[in-house]
């Protein structure tokens, strides 16, 4: 493991977020809440953007994320966070292990569509699926911590805790894997397939590899936000939900793992606001913001802070 | 000496065009081989089977015994055999150092699985520098591949290569595009890198001053056939590759140097 100077920040950051949880108000920390959920799964995202793929269809881990945690529940009546995270990572990624084996071999427009076609087949089931709630879903309460019951009045900042601790240690381990040899296999995918062949790595199997990460994470952020929302219903896994990922991680940048969480609360916060003082037009306002930023950021609101330290 | 590469009747046609027709070769080990011949000869297409870019139609490929055929070119470089491209293959966002970390990496990370002839890395790093200082590629350390001047490109494409530390390493056309003053620099440093390691070498070179200078044994190519394979100065020298390759207007080889 290397710890320098971005690891460092990641969980002083995280630390940060930790403290300021009991003196925010309640729409921040609601803001927030969501920022890190989606932050953790544009993480995944970004690993993906990077190795030169871009997935049209993350909400189907998103979505298996929340249900395999609401599940766990609604069936298993086991309400541990904890246990509800880790159940959305390990449905996630068992999935992508297997829908991975097929998707490594595609590109561009072939890999989103089929990664499209997929979390669309998931929707269909499961608005056909009455014990699951069809197109209403069902209710997500979760009572407990690692086995400690959480106050009723407390629930609001342990779930916003439980998402920094997540999306913190999320980020910290994805910059660990990019500066890893496998992880720096990304970039090199992304400028030159041939190239990395012929230097005796296995394209399809580092992109399966990122694939599974980047769904891991798309599980942990929807079980993150099962737990927060406390409802889950099949537009997780709707494509606009997987658009919705992509703008933010278009948003973002690729440049750093903060990217993602920043860019995340950037949307969200543009998004409420736009939302309060807007409502008919919000989408209006979100549409524009991209405009902009691709006319005048294309590396994403990160290359703000590169381009200064390039300067 | 035993052949540390063997190709026994190579065969490779696309479609109504025979690119390769009954090719056998026999390399030595530590030998330096050249490829001659005029644009659509056969030089890449023999390359591009003995490292598993293209199957042949019919006939056989071994590597140390062991036949190499039907591998792909990621199980032939994980054996020892590497490449450098006519045009360079390079990681053009990333800088001359994250390029041959790349590779570096992907060794490290192998360790041993891929033979057990294989070298492995214990410090990454160092040895990146190391073939930095061994390429002269340090003042370039930073510098974005893409932005690379073509012979600076071409030297950090043939060290991508010898990361792997290939036992055979084949240069498809290791000057083109290089500078006259340039291309025997590039030459002597590769050279002396392959020498150091115990490299075969096959290269396809169209500059005969080059072939001359730095091979042992010369292959000239002609319409997917080899018409002619022996000592430099004797294939140079041939009626036939005089006709059909180099043209009967360059002074015969060894010339020069004998004036």
């Amino acid at each position: 493991m290397r710890i320098d100077r971005n690891s460092i920040a990641v969980v002083l950051v995280g630390v940060v977020l930790l403290a300021l949880g009991p003196v925010l108000p309640s729409w921040a920390v609601s803001l927030l809440n969501v920022a890190l959920c989606y932050g953790t799964v544009v993480l995944g995202m970004m690993l993906l953007m990077r190795t030169g793929i871009v997935s049209f269809g993350h909400g189907l881990y998103y979505c298996l994320g929340a249900y395999a945690a609401g599940l766990l529940d609604h069936f298993g009546k086991m309400p541990d966070m904890l246990l509800m995270v880790g159940a959305g990572a390990v449905t996630a990624g068992l999935v992508a292990a297997v829908l991975g084996l097929l998707l490594a071999k595609y590109r561009d427009i072939f890999f989103a569509m089929l990664s499209l076609a997929f979390s669309m087949i998931l929707y269909g089931l499961l608005v056909k699926t009455a014990s699951l709630g069809s197109t209403d879903g069902f209710n997500v309460a979760a009572k407990t911590v690692g086995g400690i019951v959480i106050a009723e009045d407390s629930v609001r900042i342990v779930v916003y805790s439980l998402a920094v601790v997540f999306a913190t240690l999320s980020a910290f381990l994805l910059h660990q894997y990019l500066a890893s040899h496998q992880g720096r296999l990304a970039g090199a995918i992304k400028d030159n397939e041939l190239r990395v062949e012929y230097m005796g790595a296995s394209v399809k199997a580092a992109v399966h590899r990122n694939y599974v990460i980047s769904a891991v994470l798309a599980g942990i952020g929807g079980a993150l936000m099962a737990v927060n929302i406390g409802h889950i219903d099949p537009e997780m896994t709707y494509w606009p939900q997987s658009g919705e990922f992509v703008f933010v991680a278009i948003l973002s940048g690729t440049g750093s793992v903060f990217a993602p969480l920043g860019g995340a609360l950037v949307f969200e916060a543009i998004r409420s606001f736009a939302y309060e003082y807007s409502p008919n037009t919000w989408q209006m306002v979100l549409g524009i913001t991209m405009l902009l930023v691709m006319i005048f950021l294309p590396g994403g609101l990160w290359s703000l802070f590169t381009r200064k330290r390039g300067a | 000496m035993a052949a540390i590469l063997d190709a026994k009747g190579l065969n490779k046609s696309f479609g109504a065009v025979t690119a390769a027709k009954d090719i056998n070769v026999a390399v030595e080990q530590d030998s330096v081989v050249g490829l001659i011949g005029s644009n659509g000869a056969g030089k890449t297409t023999f390359i591009n089977m003995v490292t598993g870019y293209l199957k042949p139609t019919s006939g056989a490929i071994h590597f140390d015994g062991r036949d190499i055929t039907s591998l792909s070119p990621r199980q032939i470089t994980q054996l020892g055999i590497c490449r450098s491209f006519q045009i360079p293959q390079l990681f053009n966002t990333m800088t001359v150092h994250e390029n041959l970390l790349v590779g570096v990496g992907i060794v490290a990370a192998a360790g041993k699985r891929w033979s057990s002839d294989n070298h492995t890395y214990a410090d990454p790093s160092k040895a990146v520098d190391a073939m930095l200082d061994e390429f002269n590629l340090g003042a370039y350390r930073d510098r974005t591949a893409g932005l690379l001047p073509e012979g600076t490109r071409k030297l950090l494409d043939i060290a991508m290569a010898m990361v792997v530390r290939p036992r055979i390493l084949l240069l498809d056309e290791p000057t083109s595009g290089v500078s006259a003053d340039e291309k025997f620099v590039l030459m002597d440093m590769v050279m002396a890198a392959v020498k150091q390691h115990k490299v075969t070498v096959l290269f396809v070179e169209h500059d005969m001053d080059v072939v001359e200078r730095y091979t042992h044994r010369v292959l000239a190519f002609y319409e997917g056939r080899i018409i002619a394979d022996g000592e430099p100065t004797d294939v140079l020298n041939d009626v036939e590759v005089r006709r059909y390759v180099i043209g009967g207007h360059i002074a015969p080889a060894g010339a020069a140097s004998h004036a």
